[in-house]
């Protein structure tokens, strides 16, 4: 029961889900937002479970002075400090249990929580996904090494579509004749995207979609049963 | 005198259609629909107009204006608490600049709900076949038939990967990426865990596995736990190694290169979906020596996996990975079923292709739909 139950609603919402994409008739036709919703509001649930998770997690580890384990205190310190400044003087949209939160705003210009979102999250977040440009370089070095036909065509593809997207691509190139204009690098930098880069794309893209059917095929049969734990 | 007035009467006469054509109007049910909006569609011969307006009434006596419309709109969807098999009157106007009417109609329309979207046939179409396809193999595979799967190096590596992180006395990691329960990506990532925790659970080796969202936390450790009871080793399994993150995306990015810093795993796994946060992980991994296979279906993040990783399961494959893992001959059956899928994608472009080149639309009309 404990394997088949769970087997049995996912045969019947994901049938049901098949037949409402066909049937705009209510009520099939918002069965799938609906369903949305209540995923949404179990995962809001759930939200709970992680932060309770994390705070296990962390303490555990600065109990047991694991290696490192001073950075789990900050992390501990800073859930706690957003939990706090949400609850007591609430966010932009939103009042806290102290109700007037004039002070605090004259004084930060922001309520507490929207400060530390603004101030610090929002620039902590930015540093990281800065990272991705030096990972870029990096990957890229590695990537375009001409070692063998495939890795040197993939170079010489790179090099005309950075080039042909920047100023320089114009420049190198501004002095053909305009009869000549496809050779304008460019040109060929936008038709490498268009034909070569659409085109694969779109074959994964497709060999993909084929992939999720079989795959809800598998799950919605009950064939594939990995996400249970196994048959 | 007789015949003048009469040419005149006539042309009169002969004019009042085309007069009473200067605005034609339809109001028509929103096809393919639930029964919650009507369609106005007009056209007009009128010079000076400024604006449409559009008004609309249930008893054909108190008309309420709903729109007020450029003179380039040419149709109007009214969304607003259509009830069905309740008819609506409309209401449309013609305005010139001094705000003076020029010229209005009346017209009526019931709204209506439809059992079958006619515009999905071609996926209707696409979906029986390559789900007969399906259920064929999965049929003759349950029958005992042998089904031929090619290798995917990624996935036969899985081994190899965690027998180099037992003898090495390192973790391994897997990351299922920040997609939640409800995408299918982050549902075949988990399919792996599985076995890839089985794997881990025989080595007696450790895994880490950090999530971004609470429901794939349970659910991962759901999988992590079922795999140690699986081979044996029910008092092997650490609740504590599956373990929520945050729910963003840049946080979760830090968590995630932080354990990578200080654990240094000998294998990365990174199996689901992925957007931004792909290679500063995959980078990350490869900066710590970690033996890495990723697999995602979000075509834009491939191309950095391939770059940085050791192996990739580029779309499709990351499906499949569970069947190939399993060697289910069911599982097998509908990768084959896919296929037929794949055969027939192929045909009908190299068929549009040939059709379009010809003049004939028909296949790519038949599709747009």
């Amino acid at each position: 029961m404990k394997r088949n139950l769970p087997l049995l609603i996912t045969f019947l919402v994901g049938t049901l889900i098949i037949f409402a994409e066909f049937i705009p008739h209510k009520p099939f036709g918002n069965l799938s937002g609906g369903l949305e919703t209540w995923f949404m509001i179990i995962s809001g649930f759930a939200i709970l479970l992680g932060q309770l998770n994390l705070i296990k997690v962390n303490t555990i580890k600065i109990s047991r002075k694991a290696p490192n384990w001073q950075y789990y205190i900050i992390c501990i310190v800073s859930f706690a400090a957003m939990v706090i400044a949400g609850i007591l003087w609430g966010t932009r949209d939103q009042t806290g249990i102290l109700k007037n939160s004039q002070g605090v705003v004259s004084w930060l210009g922001l309520k507490p929580f929207d400060y530390f979102f603004k101030y610090f999250f929002e620039n902590l977040s930015a540093t990281m996904f800065s990272l991705l440009a030096f990972f870029v370089a990096s990957a890229s070095y590695r990537a375009f090494r001409a070692r063998s036909l495939e890795s040197t065509l993939l170079l010489i593809a790179a090099v005309i579509v950075m080039l042909g997207r920047t100023t320089i691509g114009s420049w190198l190139t501004g002095w053909v004749p305009e009869s000549l204009t496809y050779l304008h690098i460019p040109q060929v930098a936008q038709f490498v995207i268009k034909y070569f880069q659409t085109t694969g794309q779109r074959a994964i893209m497709i060999c993909a979609g084929l992939g999720i059917v079989g795959s809800s095929v598998r799950i919605i049969l009950g064939i594939e049963r990995s996400y249970l734990g196994g048959k | 005198m007789k015949k003048i007035i009469l040419l005149f009467f006539l042309i009169f006469i002969f004019s009042l259609p085309l007069l009473s054509n200067e605005i034609s109007v339809s109001a028509f049910d929103e096809p393919n629909d639930d029964g919650s909006a009507i369609v106005l569609e007009w056209e007009y011969d009128l010079v000076d107009v400024q604006s449409i307006i559009i008004e609309k009434s249930k008893d054909n006596s108190t008309f309420i204006e709903i729109v007020r419309l450029p003179i380039t709109d040419t149709n109007f969807t009214d969304e607003e608490n259509i009830e069905t098999g309740t008819t609506y009157h409309y209401k449309i106007s013609f305005i010139d600049f001094d705000g003076a009417l020029l010229a209005s109609k009346t017209i009526s329309a019931k709204a209506t709900a439809q059992w079958f979207n006619t515009s999905k046939i071609p996926l209707l179409l696409m979906l029986l076949i390559v789900g007969i396809a399906i259920l064929y193999f999965i049929y003759h595979a349950r029958k005992g038939k042998k089904l031929y799967i090619r290798r995917i190096a990624g996935l036969d590596t899985i081994g190899e990967a965690v027998g180099r992180a037992t003898e090495l006395g390192k973790p391994i990691l897997f990351v299922p990426g920040i997609g939640d329960l409800d995408n299918i990506q982050t549902l075949a990532g988990l399919n792996i865990l599985g076995h890839l925790a089985q794997k881990v659970a025989q080595y007696d080796s450790t895994i880490h596995v950090p999530v971004s969202r609470s429901m794939v936390l349970s659910t991962a450790r759901e999988i992590v736990k079922e795999s140690y009871l699986k081979v044996g080793r029910p008092d092997a399994f650490n609740p504590d190694s599956v373990y929520y993150l945050t729910d963003d995306q840049f946080g979760y990015v830090a968590g995630v290169d932080g354990i990578i810093i200080r654990e240094k795993p000998a294998a990365t796994f990174y199996l689901g979906a992925f957007y931004a946060e792909s290679l500063i992980l995959a980078e990350t991994g490869h900066e710590s020596g970690a033996i890495q296979i990723a697999g995602t279906a979000m075509p834009a993040q491939i191309p950095f996996f391939v770059a940085a990783c050791d192996y990739t399961l580029i779309g499709e494959e990351l499906f499949a990975a569970s069947a190939y893992l399993s060697q289910d001959p069911q599982q097998l059956g509908c990768l084959k079923g896919q296929d037929v899928g794949k055969a027939i994608i192929m045909v009908t472009i190299v068929a549009g292709i040939i059709l379009e080149i010809f003049g004939i639309h028909f296949l790519k009309d038949f599709l747009a739909s």
